[in-house]
Formats: C-alpha cells, sequence, structure tokens
C-alpha cells in the first residue's frame, strides 16, 4: 500500500522556540497513526502544518503526493482536518454550518443538502440539525467538528484530539467510528490519552520536545519497558529459595530477581533472556518442581510507563 | 471567486443572526436622520439638497464603521474557527475579500436605508438627483475605504474592542488629514510636498468634492487603491498572526 502522508525533515520554529525538530515519518492508506506526546511536545503543530494552517520553518510534508509548501490548496483539498477543540462557528446551526463547508469543498446544490444528512447519520448527529452550535453538548460539538472532516469523503484524515473532553461513552463511539473508517483512508490522530492508541490506533508515534522518540505498535513500544515480558511469581517467604532455585533451571529465563510485592507478600521476578514469552516454561518447571506458589502472571506493563520513559528522556533503546 | 462569494454569503447571513445588526442599521439611520434635521438645520436651509445629509456620512462611519469590521477577524482568532476557515481549500485572500464583501454589502444595506430622505427631499422640491446618486456612491466607496481599515486592525489583536478603538483611531486620521488642525502640524517642520500627500489623504476633502456631484476618477481611484492597500495588509496580518 502507499504512502498517503509522507514527513519529510519538518522543522518548526516561533521566535527561537523550536517547536516541531526534524520530523520524518509515513502514513500509509489503512493505517490509524497515534500521536502521542506530553503537552507542548509539538503534536499540534505538527498537524497544523499537515493541514495547511501554519508554513513549516523547513522540510516538507506531502499529502497524496500534494506538497504542503508548493500547492497548499490541493493539501486542504484531499484532507479532513479537525482542529483542536473542533471549533466552529457559534452562532450557526450545525446544518447551516455543515452546509457552508460542503459548499467550501465544492459541493453543489442538492447534493450539499444530501451528504449533510448522509454524514450527520453516520456521526449520530440527527435531530441537532437544526440547533445553534453554541448550544451543543460537548460531544456533539465534536460530533459537528468531526462531521465537517467526512462531507468530502477525504482520504486523508488528520484529527486533533478527536476525544478530548468526552465521556466514556462518546469516547467509545468516535473510536468505533474511527475504526470503521479505518480501512479506506490514511488517519492520523493525536491524543494523550494512551488507552486511546491500543483502542484505535494501527500504530503511534512519541513525540516530545519536537522530536519524535518511537515510532511502532503498542506492542512494539511496551517491548521498550525493561519490565516487559518478565513474569512474577507470588510465594510464601520460606519458598523464594526454592521458586529461585527452580527458575534457573529454565532456559529462557534470564535475570532472576526477589522483589517485595508489599507488606507480607513475597515475589520472584524473572526476565526472559530474549523476547520470547515465559509463562508456560515457568510454570510448568516450578510444577515439576513441586514449588508451591499464589500465583503466576506476566508484567506487560501499560503504555503510560513507555510514554514516561520516553519522554522524559531516559530512553536508552531510543538512541 | 466561488469560494469569496460561499464566505461573504456566510458573513452577511452572520450579521443578520444577532440583533446586533438591526440595531446598527436602526442607528445609522436614526442618526442620519437626527444630524439632517437638528444639526444640519435641513429646513432653514431651504434648500431641496442632501448635503447637509451626506456631511455627516463620515463622522457617522468613524464610529459606527469599526464596529462593523472588528469582529470579522479578532473573532476568528480568539474562537479558534480562524484554524477550520484557513483549513478549508481557500486562500487567506479569498477569506478576506469575503468578510470585506459582506461588511461593505451590509453597510450598503444601511445606507440604502436611508431612502426615506431621498423620497422626502423630492416630495418638499426639486433637488438634483445626479448629485445625490454621486453622492451616495462616494458615501458606499467611503464606507468601503474605512471598512478596510477596520478589517486590518481586526486582523491584527484578539480583542474586538481593541480592534474597534485602533479602527477608530486610523479612520479619524485619515478623515482629518486635510484640516488645518492637522496639518499645521505639519506645516511647522515638514517639507511642503509631504503637507500635500498627507493633505490628499483627506476622506473628508475627498467626499466634499464627491458631495458637490463632481466625482471625478481619481477620486474613485483614491479609495479603490486605499482598499486594495489595506486589504493587502490585511491578508499579510491575518497569515502572519494565524499561529498566536
Amino acid at each position: 500500500m502507499s504512502a498517503m502522508v509522507e514527513i519529510d525533515r519538518l522543522s518548526k520554529a516561533f521566535g527561537p522556540i523550536v517547536a516541531v525538530d526534524n520530523i520524518s515519518l509515513t502514513v500509509k492508506k489503512g493505517e490509524v497513526l497515534g500521536f502521542l506526546g506530553p503537552n507542548g511536545a509539538g503534536k499540534t503543530t505538527t498537524m497544523r502544518m499537515l493541514a495547511g494552517f501554519l508554513t513549516p520553518s523547513s522540510g516538507t510534508a506531502k499529502v497524496c503526493g500534494h506538497d504542503v509548501v508548493e500547492d497548499p490548496i490541493a493539501v486542504k483539498r484531499v484532507l479532513g482536518y479537525m482542529p483542536e477543540g473542533a471549533p466552529a462557528y457559534d452562532d450557526m446551526t450545525v446544518a447551516a454550518f455543515l452546509s457552508f463547508v460542503a459548499a467550501v469543498r465544492g459541493l453543489e446544490g442538492a447534493d450539499i443538502q444530501r451528504r449533510v444528512h448522509e454524514i450527520s447519520e453516520t456521526v449520530d448527529l440527527n435531530g441537532m440539525l437544526d440547533r445553534p452550535i453554541e448550544y451543543l453538548s460537548k460531544g456533539y460539538k465534536r460530533r459537528v467538528g468531526l462531521a465537517q472532516t467526512l462531507l468530502h469523503d477525504p482520504p486523508v484524515l488528520v484529527l486533533d484530539e478527536p476525544t478530548d473532553g468526552l465521556d466514556p461513552n462518546q469516547k467509545h463511539q468516535v473510536r468505533s467510528l474511527i475504526k470503521r473508517m479505518a480501512a479506506e483512508k490514511c488517519i492520523v490522530i493525536s491524543t494523550h490519552i494512551l488507552e486511546e492508541v491500543e483502542a484505535a490506533c494501527t500504530r503511534a508515534v512519541i513525540i516530545g520536545n519536537g522530536k519524535l522518540l518511537a515510532d511502532g505498535t503498542a506492542e512494539q513500544l511496551l517491548a521498550r519497558l525493561p519490565d516487559h515480558g518478565a513474569v512474577t511469581i507470588e510465594c510464601a517467604a520460606e519458598h523464594v529459595d526454592r521458586v529461585t532455585a527452580s527458575l534457573g533451571k529454565v532456559s529462557t529465563v534470564g535475570r532472576v530477581a526477589q522483589i517485595d510485592l508489599g507488606p507480607g507478600r513475597n515475589g520472584v521476578r524473572a526476565h526472559p533472556s530474549s523476547g520470547q514469552s515465559i509463562v508456560e516454561a515457568v510454570s510448568s518447571a516450578l510444577r515439576a518442581d513441586n514449588v508451591p506458589f499464589a500465583e503466576v502472571y506476566r508484567h506487560r506493563g501499560s503504555l503510560d510507563d513507555v510514554f514516561r520513559l520516553i519522554t522524559r528522556g531516559s530512553d536508552r533503546a531510543a538512541a | 471567486m466561488r469560494q469569496i462569494t460561499i464566505i461573504a454569503r456566510r458573513e452577511l447571513t452572520a450579521y443578520f443572526t444577532t440583533p446586533l445588526a438591526f440595531v446598527f442599521i436602526a442607528i445609522f439611520v436614526a442618526m442620519t436622520g437626527a444630524f439632517t434635521f437638528y444639526i444640519g438645520r435641513f429646513f432653514d436651509r431651504n434648500q431641496a439638497s442632501l448635503e447637509a445629509f451626506f456631511s455627516f456620512h463620515p463622522w457617522l462611519y468613524l464610529l459606527l464603521v469599526p464596529a462593523v469590521a472588528m469582529r470579522l477577524w479578532s473573532d476568528e482568532r480568539k474562537s479558534g474557527t480562524i484554524e477550520q476557515l484557513l483549513t478549508l481549500p481557500i486562500t487567506t485572500a479569498d477569506a478576506v475579500l469575503g468578510k470585506f464583501f459582506a461588511a461593505w454589502a451590509f453597510c450598503g444595506i444601511a445606507l440604502a436605508l436611508t431612502f426615506p430622505m431621498w423620497i422626502t427631499v423630492n416630495a418638499l422640491g426639486a433637488p438634483d438627483n445626479g448629485v445625490i446618486v454621486v453622492s451616495y456612491l462616494g458615501s458606499f466607496l467611503m464606507a468601503g475605504a474605512f471598512l478596510s481599515i477596520g478589517i486590518c486592525m481586526s486582523a491584527l489583536t484578539r480583542n474586538q474592542i481593541v480592534a474597534f478603538i485602533s479602527a477608530a483611531v486610523v479612520c479619524f486620521l485619515f478623515t482629518m488629514s486635510g484640516l488645518d488642525l492637522v496639518l499645521n502640524f505639519f506645516r511647522a517642520w515638514a517639507p511642503s510636498s509631504l503637507v500635500d500627500a498627507i493633505a490628499s489623504f483627506s476622506f473628508l476633502s475627498r467626499f466634499e468634492a464627491i458631495g458637490r456631484g463632481v466625482i471625478e476618477a481619481r477620486d474613485i481611484v483614491f479609495f479603490v487603491s486605499l482598499m486594495a492597500f489595506w486589504l493587502f495588509a490585511t491578508v499579510v496580518a491575518v497569515d502572519s498572526k494565524k499561529s498566536g
């Protein structure tokens, strides 16, 4: 599949502050790329450059082959962009606003009405069409912002924090909508909610201080954690030594260490010698040696840990 | 051109979705009438002309046109809709012109609603209707020039009040630059060519000439090129300020 978004050494400086620093990446059709980073990392600035709102200081980006610097209008045509907070003209009704965007997007006459109704069906805005936008709840407002990006059925969607400030049901709706559209489009979303990456994205990049720090699937990012794939065996204090001895016999187990699991709870943590899963091997070794244990579980780690690890600048693996 | 029309239509509708538009039009029509009859002494003049009526237009525009223009860009920046607007497939110039034409059309509507004055003066006497048509045209052109200043000031700030006041001040300078009040300040030290140049920027002297029924090509060129200049400055201001 071809790359629909190609970001090439993109940088943006505001005076002395470098907001985006030499970022390169490509996104293909069918991918949902999650853009992660702490506040102020440069997510929004990158997206604004992609959408043709800001001009890059250096480097460029191509959307469906159109260059954002040389031909921003062509880029804007193939892009559906939702700015942060989904700003819309508050005094207009939903229908009037969507019709305005549809008209600017090149739709004409009866097509506008038809398309506005189709899209409000898709994002579940029915019954709200005649309401002024200022009276809508946050969730509906966000849906108006989303609807606006879909009117011209663009091949590429760039959504800046599409679920920010929504309740769990609304978040779920937006994510399922994104997943429904994913196969046909190339979607870039920014977020600082990490569960979103696992819920909706096929791939994630983490940026911090304007730099690209990590790029991969959720699973690949988790693998960066030092504890990733480690197995914890919880057992009584007197059995710790037997557990450790037993683990020593398993060939796939690397480092083994005694850990403190809290008051009155003892455990041993075994790290795999390489990337493979060791849960099976560990539990069968323990059973073979008849070592009593309370629990064996695999430490998966959370994206939150990855995020902290990477954005604190302590990610040695990223070099 | 299509994009400009769509934007202009949206902006014009936006004026009328709030009562502000009607308040504005009511004030404009009432004030022109009041000034003409009370301060302009329309009846005492005993002339069938609208000279008194038109002579107050620059002063009314000074306050009212910046009010029409103030929200055009500052509101977009404050509410963030500028990002929505400028990521649609339009150029900044399309957006600036669309907004300008909408505001100008709005002023045109307000101006057109003063037609009872025209009827009155025709009922009372036999005015030179040619002069009146030319004066309306001149007034409309002057409103456009004031507007182009107002829209540029609006692009420079997120605050509508700041936009209003700075537009009123710049418009005031342009209106007054032909009067001795301003010119004497420059005569003291500036070369006469500069003084003449400043005087030539005066809306007032241009508008007075038009009010006598003499519309010259150079007056039209003056107003149109002034609008072009300020609108160009607006495009530059919007482009350079949109990240802020």
